[in-house]
């Protein structure tokens, strides 16, 4: 296996009372894509928005445990919370562009670090957009608002505008799953394509996507991970009925 | 056993009937009110009318000081209550936990605010603004010579922003809330800051919202009366307010002048009429523009 990137040690998250993540230990290797699957209120987007810290956002969410991104423990007391989302991007399920320009859309995340040269804004987004496999599709009308793309062109702007800046990590919580088979088949070629420079963590309630695009996969159950393995082994011969089960059709 | 419907269908007819009337009386009430003012009124309202000074007493000549201080009101109000509604419904929808202790006390503070009666805001101007603040300011100054201490333009303003504070909020409120919870994420996935996504993500996409709560502050703020009576509207002032600190003429308290207090009240009713017609045509429009806007973000909000 190739070098960890992420690292998960005895991760428990709680809503309240209620236990949504029980007892997550995993490590997730650098520049290949990891897929978590499992049925719906598994725990999998939970786990997901984990590592960026996305849950601390949210009321009465309370986390133990260790979450290591290249070593360094990103739930320590002293991380800088919005420095670490700088380097770990996020694709959320529906595509949610900015109702701005295209080319605002992708400059926003290198103009709040602090970008403001124009030229230097302008070579940053049209290489994320070449990057995102649209900038052929929206080259000539960059300043045209991003909310007329189609929902396939919207996702892959916003994949753009997370490589924008500049990233290792990029997770993606089922950034197909809204979309057409043609938009779906082009952000799967994307991942693909993007796991050359970047680390993924992908939710996926397609478990035909999931076998495609994925090097390793999770299955999730019920808040807890029942098993962990390269994705081939996953979907031919898992070791535990549970995951075989749910791949097979047979619950979830 | 088999019944035949006819009783039930009478009384059906007849609630539907009650019902109806009582709905075209609300539309009776409306067109009788719009003709009489239009009816007593138009003869009266031209170009003059709103561009001259009153003449003869008030029983003659135009309206044109109340309109500009209804406007010069509208606008200090508007500075004074716009920005601090605003915040306060960011910290509302943004900062504060939805059920914590002091968002409730807030929202219950808002709720007190709106159903407080317009008077109470006039003493409340007068006592505070007017007897406290500006006294104090005189005091403090001005070695105890009276400027600040006593109604002018700033107090009445101030008083009627503590009148519409509670509908800023609300709009804007409203409006912060049509931004999906997703753009939110999407901006601090990218390393934003809390600040940074309100100020670039959720103030721009709501800002018609905050122009619909402008809007109807000000349409509030033109019609009222009560709260200005103690804090700045004059009578009649043979010139136009040029300083914070000059009391001013304002049309809502014009009509009421006009209709009890003049040397001959059967002379000015055309311009009772008037001066009405031009202050229903200001809210009206002014409702109206609101409406179209908050009409705008909510089909926004549905899609």
């Amino acid at each position: 296996m190739k070098k960890e990137k992420i690292h998960c040690e005895n991760l428990y998250l709680y809503y309240g009372n209620k236990m949504a993540l029980n007892n997550i230990s995993i490590s997730i290797p650098e520049k290949k894509v990891t897929a978590l699957i499992g049925p719906s209120g598994c725990g999998k987007s939970t786990f997901l928005r984990t590592l960026n810290r996305m849950n601390d956002l949210i009321d009465h969410v309370k986390i133990e445990g260790e979450v290591y991104i290249d070593d360094i423990n990103i739930y320590d007391k002293n991380i800088d919370v919005v420095n670490l989302r700088k380097f770990i991007g996020m694709v959320f399920q529906k595509s949610n562009p900015f109702a701005k320009s295209i080319f605002e859309n992708v400059a926003y995340g290198p103009k709040i670090n602090g970008i403001s040269h124009k030229s230097e804004l302008e070579g940053i987004v049209e290489t994320a957009l070449k990057n995102a496999a649209i900038w052929d599709e929206v080259k000539d009308r960059l300043h045209d608002s991003a909310l007329g793309l189609s929902g396939g062109q919207q996702q892959r702007l916003c994949i753009a505008r997370t490589l924008a800046v500049n990233p290792e990590i990029i997770l993606m919580d089922e950034p197909a799953s809204a979309l057409d088979p043609i938009s779906t088949s082009k952000i799967e070629e994307l991942i693909v394509e993007l796991k050359k420079d970047y680390t993924i963590v992908i939710v996926t309630h397609n478990m035909q996507q999931a076998a495609r695009i994925s090097d390793q996969t999770a299955f999730f159950y019920m808040g807890e991970l029942i098993e962990y393995d390269k994705t081939k082994k996953i979907f031919t011969n898992p070791d535990i009925k549970q995951t075989e089960d749910y791949i097979t059709g047979r619950f979830g | 056993m088999i019944t035949t419907t006819k009783r039930r269908d009478i009384k059906g007819a007849f609630l539907e009937g009650a019902t109806l009337t009582s709905a075209l009386l609300i539309i009776a009430i409306i067109v009788i009110i719009l003709f009489v003012i239009i009816k007593g009124g138009k003869g009266t309202l031209n170009w003059d009318f709103i561009t001259k000074f009153p003449e003869n007493g008030m029983t003659e000549g135009g309206i044109f000081p109340a309109i500009y201080g209804t406007a010069l009101l509208v606008i200090i109000m508007s500075i004074a209550a716009v920005p601090f509604g605003t915040i306060t419904a960011i910290y509302l929808t943004e900062y504060a936990k939805e059920n914590s202790l002091i968002a409730k006390t807030i929202r219950f503070a808002i709720r007190t605010l709106a159903v407080v009666p317009s008077i109470i805001f006039g003493l409340f101007g007068l006592g505070f603004f007017i007897q406290f603040v500006g006294v104090g300011m005189d005091k403090a100054f001005l070695g105890g010579a009276l400027k600040w201490g006593q109604p002018n333009i700033l107090w009445a303003s101030l008083t009627m922003a503590l009148l519409t504070l509670p509908v800023v909020i609300v709009s804007v409120e409203e409006a912060l809330r049509t931004i999906p919870r997703d753009l939110r994420e999407a901006s601090l996935a990218l390393g934003a800051t809390k600040w940074q996504t309100i100020r670039k993500v959720v103030i721009p996409g709501s800002f018609s919202g905050i122009m619909t709560g402008t809007i109807l502050a000000v349409s509030r703020g033109a019609g009222e009366v009560a709260p200005i009576l103690f804090t700045g509207a004059a009578y009649y002032i043979a010139q136009l307010p040029h300083s914070l600190s000059d009391q001013f003429m304002v049309l809502g308290y014009h009509v009421y002048i006009m209709s009890t207090q003049s040397a001959n009240v059967d002379k000015t009713l055309p311009i009772q009429f008037a001066t009405t017609l031009v202050l229903l045509i200001l809210t009206f429009s002014l409702n109206l523009t609101a409406i179209i806007i908050r009409y705008r973000i909510r089909r926004k909000a549905v899609r």
